[in-house]
């Protein structure tokens, strides 16, 4: 039975939901808004709206005072790096979990999740160890293997719930057909799980992007990312809200726009496979 | 090419074991139909065979040749999926080509072949098409299409007519016995419907928990069941199975009486019994009889139409050298 639903209980809905939508964007609006204040406006007190003297000059500020160009071209590589690096472990990986699953699967499952509940400074201390040992503190591999490695279980389960989908006996039919394992996960698997693919490469890009913890403590100046360029901005020597309001506005809007233009991929991705 | 040799094959899942040991040959050419209520392990024996399931212990061997290891790829065999399992994001030809692509065959030979088995089976029109634009009869053809190809030395179908309504599913049977006419290639066929196993099959494997209850043409089977329960499986409708003193007057446990073994009277016959419900197939009627005092319900199978009402008394008489008799272990009296 379709419920029915007044027009009154359509507006309070509309109203929640837009003050939720509102009261989730408001500090990004504010970051925008602060990143085109001058410094003295920024920590004003009561705060300025909309009617201030708008001004580019933390923008060419920031400019000035560090290589963005470099800190984001560091993100890029990092991101997109370790995604792949990701897909290309956790698909024989979802593969093989997904159908021809052991008595263990589940259990490995959800150990590889439990991973995710490890707070990750708890294994800050050998990894750096390892890292200086390795002399890879700084590059750009050490993150994005270190990444990839954090990010692996949410990329096999989100594969792992996609092929789940995808019926057992299409496999079987190619393997009948004389596909060798190469050819069935290639020609087969792949080209099938290809929107479920693209949803988890977009949502790991946005969290590898995000990653704040590892990228600053295991960089310095070469691999750095624009995680570390924000964060250079809340320095020691007092607090530049405006400047760093602009570096976060210049660290994000890559992927914003990136985000805007996948909205679809990335709900789907976001939950997991439960809505098609 | 084609004969296939099952020896002492035994599956396990887990503790549970499906196929008990379990011997079979299947000649070269034959069209053989497993067939078995859910769950009996004809699916399973086809997967055995296939490839796609390990055996347990035991061999299976395929043009003499062992191919208990073998990975279902390297078997020559072709197998049409209850699902179809066609390649959705591949176009109709591409999924036709597919197993040529991965025998790595030329492209002129693949085309060839195409086109070939598109006109043999009215996909001509369609190969450009994605399988999601297909129907059912459709796509199982382009399943069977895809089989074709390969020249396998035997075709294996799991159920792939139980998709289909039931008027194609007729049509479709025709194509395939057809197709078997046409190739002469060995066919195992696995099905739940006996109409299906009795109309295709040139040998019947009836299955049941795994084991094989009997093994014999449509007609042996019909007419000398081994034991009850193919008694009762095979045939539409069921076999009448009497139990008790009527049964023990024929030195018997148990007697079987087909429902068109039985002849009808409204005034005198040696059983009987008051009309249950009547199905009137125009050509045929079938009347369910209760009351007999015999067993629950028997069905008459009558040719042609026939008055029945419901409450009517009606008695009647097995023709006598159509009595098949079971002894208390259930296998039949010769």
């Amino acid at each position: 039975m379709a419920r029915a639903i007044t027009t009154k209980q359509k507006l309070i809905w509309t109203v929640l939901a837009w003050t939720f939508g509102l009261l989730m964007f408001f500090p990004i609006l504010w970051t925008f808004l602060t990143s085109f204040k001058t410094e003295a406006a920024a920590i004003s007190d009561p705060p300025v709206w909309l009617f201030f003297d708008w001004t580019f000059e933390n923008y060419t500020a920031v400019q000035e005072r560090s290589n963005y160009p470099k800190a984001l071209m560091n993100s890029i590589i990092i991101a997109v790096g370790s995604t792949f690096l990701g897909i290309l472990i956790a698909v024989p990986a979802a593969w093989s979990m997904a159908f021809v699953p052991g008595k263990r699967t589940k259990d490995i499952l959800l150990w590889m999740l439990s991973t995710k509940m490890l707070p990750a400074v708890g294994v800050l201390y050998p990894l750096v160890l390892l890292a200086k040992w390795l002399g890879v503190m700084d590059s750009r591999i050490l993150l994005i293997v270190v990444l990839m490695l954090i990010n692996l279980p949410i990329i096999v389960w989100m594969l792992y719930t996609y092929f789940k989908e995808i019926p057992g006996e299409i496999l079987e039919a190619s393997r009948m057909d004389g596909a060798d394992l190469r050819a069935e996960i290639l020609y087969v698997l792949t080209p099938m799980a290809l929107p479920g693919i693209a949803s988890t490469v977009l949502l790991n890009i946005i969290l590898a992007w995000n990653e704040a913890f590892w990228t600053i403590l295991l960089t310095t100046v070469n691999a750095a990312p624009l995680t570390a360029f924000i964060a250079s901005f809340s320095a020691p020597e007092g607090l530049f809200y405006a400047k760093l309001s602009a570096a976060s506005m210049m660290a994000i809007a890559p992927i914003l726009v990136m985000g805007w233009f996948s909205q679809k991929q990335l709900v789907r991705g976001l939950t997991f496979g439960a809505v098609k | 090419m084609g004969s296939i040799n099952l020896n002492q094959v035994t599956k396990s899942f887990g503790d549970t074991q499906v196929i008990p040991p379990l011997d079979l040959d299947i000649n070269e050419g034959e069209f053989v139909v497993f067939v078995g209520p859910s769950g009996c392990g004809k699916s399973t024996l086809l997967r055995l065979i296939a490839g796609l399931e390990d055996t347990t212990s035991g061999h299976i061997s395929i043009d003499g040749q062992d191919a208990t290891q073998l990975a279902p790829a390297k078997r020559g065999l072709a197998m049409v999926f209850q699902s179809y399992a066609l390649y959705p994001h591949m176009s109709v030809r591409k999924n036709i080509a597919f197993p040529m692509r991965m025998a790595k065959m030329d492209q002129a030979t693949q085309d060839a072949k195409i086109e070939a088995a598109a006109k043999a089976l009215n996909l001509t029109d369609y190969l450009d098409r994605k399988p999601g634009q297909l129907s059912g009869g459709q796509r199982q053809r382009v399943a069977i299409g895809r089989a074709i190809v390969r020249e396998p030395a035997a075709f294996l179908f799991d159920e792939p007519l139980s998709n289909l309504d039931a008027a194609l599913r007729v049509g479709m049977r025709l194509e395939i016995m057809e197709l078997h006419k046409k190739l002469e290639t060995t066919m195992i066929y696995v099905t739940h419907d006996q109409v299906e196993a009795m109309t295709m099959a040139d040998k019947i494997v009836v299955l049941q928990a795994g084991v094989i209850e009997q093994v014999g043409s449509p007609l042996e089977l019909y007419h000398a069941p081994r034991n009850k329960f193919v008694a009762g499986f095979i045939g539409s409708p069921k076999m009448n199975l009497i139990d008790g003193a009527e049964a023990a007057k024929h030195n018997a446990a148990t007697i079987g009486i087909r429902p068109e073994h039985l002849t009808v009277s409204k005034t005198e016959g040696l059983w009987k019994g008051r009309v249950g419900v009547a199905e009137h197939l125009g050509s045929d009627t079938f009347i369910h009889v209760h009351d007999t005092g015999l067993m629950d319900m028997m069905t008459v199978r009558i040719t042609g139409d026939i008055e029945a009402k419901h409450g009517d008394t009606i008695y009647l008489t097995p023709l006598a050298d159509q009595i098949h008799r079971f002894d208390a272990a259930g296998l039949r009296i010769a």
